[in-house]
């Protein structure tokens, strides 16, 4: 009997199959430095809003990351006429469909969508966007070392420059682009912070709400306790 | 009851205790709950002020635009029309505009900020009926002769006149709300919000 | 001061008289003798019945903003899904509402499954508590399908293909199977048909038949009365005012003793909902955070994780027996492995009801189906492989056997005597 037991506690190693393993880089935690989320609303706004929405996050959101609401009519407001309403964009999901061969999905909740066990949805998007790279066999040229066969082209390829995958499956920077590496990844990280942002945005104060009702509860057990020990007493 | 005795002080003092902090929790616990049926900000968004441009509204003309989901005039009133207001104070249930149906900026003879345009909320005080324009003076109104222009609600009959006043002995209690409001420049009108001071 | 207490007094008795509030009071609360000898395993079914009433009232609020409507809105997206998000950023403290809800979902299972668990250990389904076991059982069941049917709502990629997998086993029963599952479905595929039952099903007609079985279970309990730790019937000895020497009146001792039980499950509770609500993707999957495609299948689709220990079991049988499909069989041994535990009261033929006083036996065999319960509930989340497979099959047959060889091993297992009177172990 106990060999058996033995023999079942040692089998879920045995179990263990590989999946596909995917290596993930680490995105920098930019959850409270405000100039960056800023910085990365902004690239989102200007690369990202033509084609992906952002249809449940209102632009009046972003006074969470320091902005008013001047400032978001004056520099952010690209697809709406105020500020109470949400990141919608104006391109057809059936049209996007025919032009792209399947539709830009809404990006809202895109940082918690793709986490796994391989690191967070954050980690994900920021090595996706650092991840293209030049393949001519694909309509839009460009492939992705997280998202094989990816129908996105490289947006930021301007700014990246161009990338070409070795026979080491190494990726190599052929062309610079108009950021220098370390600027790229600070800017995409940027981005990947903002959109990890948008995906809960209240996040932080969600965080913080936690630690006083933990400290609350912590002071009601205490009476609680004391209660249930002077009643005891009684007993035995 | 005093302690000692009967009661054991050092219990009930706990127990008093322990039913105070769990008071505090559960009126903290509800919070949320009650204030999750506030308005949401799709509501507030939706309920967001109406920018209008009334450079086309000639006088005479009224133009309705939508604001929180109720009807809102706006009425270019003509010089006669304007002098008819002083007129019928005496047919007038609150013709001073003494109760609260107006910001402190419309408390005046013409319920407005310019004394042209009326901005009222179309709904009559009375059950909630949008009244219709009878701006026709005399009997072509199908009032009476001596109708000056204004409103006539066909619910149940009340009327109102053209600073939006309600008429005495008629089923409105009060004068048709004027919305805040303000101007950017001479042809826009924000309906929804009031000038910061 | 004596005034209003003589109103009170007097509003009491008032009502006395028209309604059994006090004889209720007493009966249920303040005279029911419940064992002196409680220990941890008794916490769980006061906080089970704190968890319902969680999601019932989180529900409520819940309900008042989500939109149980399949089809697509202005921005291409499923208005129910977008309508939790809505929850989630515009309505005032929804995030918060949500958030205890799917927690509590999930504490609701491991509370439940606790609770069961207390019961296996000391033998409460025994004699003469089995209709308790038996209403217990029913709620089981009602629990996973009111869990099964909210988990479509959200409408994200694992409610759709979860669901669409599930009502799928159905049309695996021979003759009746592919009708029974579009009449489940309403439609072809899960789609709004089949969200708006769902709706229907989660919000009011399980929660009402929950309530009244939970009413059903406390009632049959208060008819007998507790069991214990020791497996001791206080009953059986009594002092001259007919109260059981052993026992103590629930009010106030266990009411205040489950107060502690409560502010330490919400701790932990407070803990998960506003540091770690997604609970690495156990409680919220990452993959519902994507909105319900009905042309994309997921790499991986999984039921959460506590169905995981029956989803294995239903995986394990690969073989076609008298001419039916594998995938019929499966649904009969998952059907088998949920209901088979109603049957321990039948089963267990020892004569002491508490592990404390059982032999070696039992013991090895309780060890043994704890370990394949988790390592079924572990493969459950994964996908299948040859080797996963056959460690499935052998827990299963582990699971399977705890049940079926009891009458054997029970009778045949060396007990200790069982005391007269509790311990304080």
């Amino acid at each position: 009997m106990k060999k058996f037991l033995s023999a079942i506690l040692f089998a879920p190693l045995l179990a263990f199959g590989a999946g596909a393993e995917l290596h993930l880089d680490r995105a920098p935690d930019k959850a409270n430095d405000m100039a960056a989320l800023q910085n990365g609303a902004k690239i989102f706004v200007n690369y990202c809003l033509n084609c992906h929405s952002a249809s449940y996050m209102r632009y009046n959101r972003l006074k969470d990351i320091g902005l008013n609401d001047v400032q978001i009519k004056d520099n952010l407001l690209f697809t709406a006429e105020k500020v109470g309403e949400p990141m919608k964009i104006a391109m057809q999901r059936a049209d996007a469909k025919v032009w792209f061969g399947a539709a830009p999905p809404d990006l809202t909740v895109i940082a918690r969508a793709r986490a796994s066990e391989f690191g967070s949805g954050a980690d994900w998007l920021y090595t996706y966007l650092r991840g293209f790279y030049r393949d001519d066999k694909r309509p839009t040229g460009w492939n992705n070392v997280v998202f094989e066969n990816v129908g996105m082209p490289h947006v930021l390829w301007e700014l990246q420059g161009e990338q070409v995958m070795g026979a080491d499956h190494k990726l190599n920077l052929v062309k610079p682009g108009k950021l220098k590496p370390q600027e790229f990844d600070a800017a995409v990280g940027d981005l990947v912070g903002f959109l990890k942002y948008m995906g809960e945005p209240m996040a932080e104060f969600r965080k913080q709400l936690g630690v006083i009702v933990l400290i609350f509860l912590a002071v009601v057990f205490v009476f609680a306790y004391a209660l249930k020990r002077e009643y005891w007493k009684d007993v035995h | 009851m005093s302690c000692d005795d009967t009661v054991d002080c050092g219990r009930r003092r706990l127990l008093v205790a322990t039913a105070a902090a769990g008071g505090v929790a559960g009126v903290a616990v509800a919070v949320p709950f009650v204030a999750s049926m506030l308005p949401s900000e799709r509501a507030k968004a939706a309920g967001a002020p109406v920018e209008v441009d009334i450079s086309r509204l000639a006088p005479g003309e009224m133009m309705t635009v939508e604001w929180r989901g109720k009807p809102v005039w706006i009425i270019n009133r003509t010089k006669e029309q304007l002098a008819s207001l002083a007129k019928i104070g005496e047919k007038l249930a609150d013709p001073k505009s003494e109760k609260n149906m107006q910001p402190a900026y419309a408390k005046n003879e013409t319920r407005s900020i310019k004394p042209e345009i009326l901005v009222a909320v179309g709904i009559c005080t009375h059950l909630g009926c949008s009244p219709t324009e009878k701006f026709k003076t005399g009997a072509e109104s199908g009032i009476d002769a001596d109708w000056p222009g204004g409103f006539f609600c066909p619910c149940h009959g009340s009327t109102f006149d053209l600073a939006g006043r309600v008429y005495k002995s008629k089923p409105a209690p009060d004068n048709l709300e004027i919305p805040p409001h303000m101007y950017l420049g001479d042809a826009k009108l924000v309906i929804g919000e009031d000038k910061k001071a | 001061m004596s005034k209003v207490n003589a109103i009170l007094q007097g509003t009491l008795n008032w009502v006395d008289e028209r309604f059994p509030l006090t004889s209720n009071w007493k009966a249920h609360l303040s005279e029911y003798y419940a064992p002196k000898n409680f220990n941890f395993w008794y916490f769980f079914g006061s906080l089970a019945m704190l968890v319902l009433v969680i999601q019932i009232v989180t529900g409520i609020f819940l309900t008042m903003h989500f939109k149980p409507d399949a089809s697509l809105n202005a921005s291409g997206v499923p208005v129910a899904f977008a309508s939790v998000e809505y929850i989630m950023r515009d309505v005032p403290w929804g995030w918060l509402i949500r958030y205890m809800h799917s927690t509590g979902a999930s504490a609701f299972f491991v509370v439940v499954y606790m609770h069961m668990f207390r019961g296996m250990l000391y033998g409460s389904y025994r004699k003469p508590r089995e209709l308790i076991w038996i209403f217990g059982m029913i709620i089981f069941l009602c629990l996973m399908a009111e869990a099964f049917f909210g988990y479509l709502l959200p409408w994200g990629q694992m409610s759709f293909w979860g669901a669409q997998v599930i009502v799928n086993l159905f049309s695996a029963i021979p003759l009746i199977g592919p009708d029974l599952s579009i009449w489940l479905r309403g439609d072809y595929v899960v789609g709004d048909a089949t969200l708006n039952r769902f709706f229907a099903f989660h919000v009011i007609a399980v929660p009402m038949v929950l309530l009244g079985l939970v009413a059903a279970h406390i009632l049959a309990l208060h008819e007998v009365g507790s069991n214990n730790p020791d497996g001791v019937e206080i009953k059986k000895k009594k002092d001259a005012n007919g109260i059981p020497l052993d026992g103590i009146p629930f009010h106030p001792y266990y009411s205040v003793k489950d107060i502690v039980g409560v502010v330490v499950f919400l701790m932990v509770f407070s803990v998960i909902v506003f540091f770690m609500p997604e609970f690495g993707g156990y409680f919220l999957e990452y993959n519902n955070f994507f909105p319900a495609d009905p042309l994309v299948t997921p790499p991986h689709i999984a039921p959460v994780w506590y169905f995981t220990p029956y989803y294995s079991i239903l995986r394990a049988v690969t073989y076609p027996l008298f001419g039916i499909d594998a995938k019929f069989w499966g649904v009969v041994a998952m059907g088998a492995s949920t209901l088979i535990i109603a049957l321990l009261p039948w089963l267990d033929r020892s004569p002491v009801k508490s592990i404390r006083y059982r032999g070696p036996l039992y013991k090895g065999f309780l060890a043994a189906f704890i370990v394949s319960f988790f390592i079924l509930g572990y493969l459950g989340m994964l996908g299948p492989t040859p080797m996963r497979t056959l460690v499935a099959q052998i827990c299963s047959v582990i699971y399977f056997a705890f049940f079926l060889l009891m009458p054997i091993y029970s009778s045949l297992d060396k007990c200790q005597p069982e005391p007269d009177r509790v311990t304080s172990k």
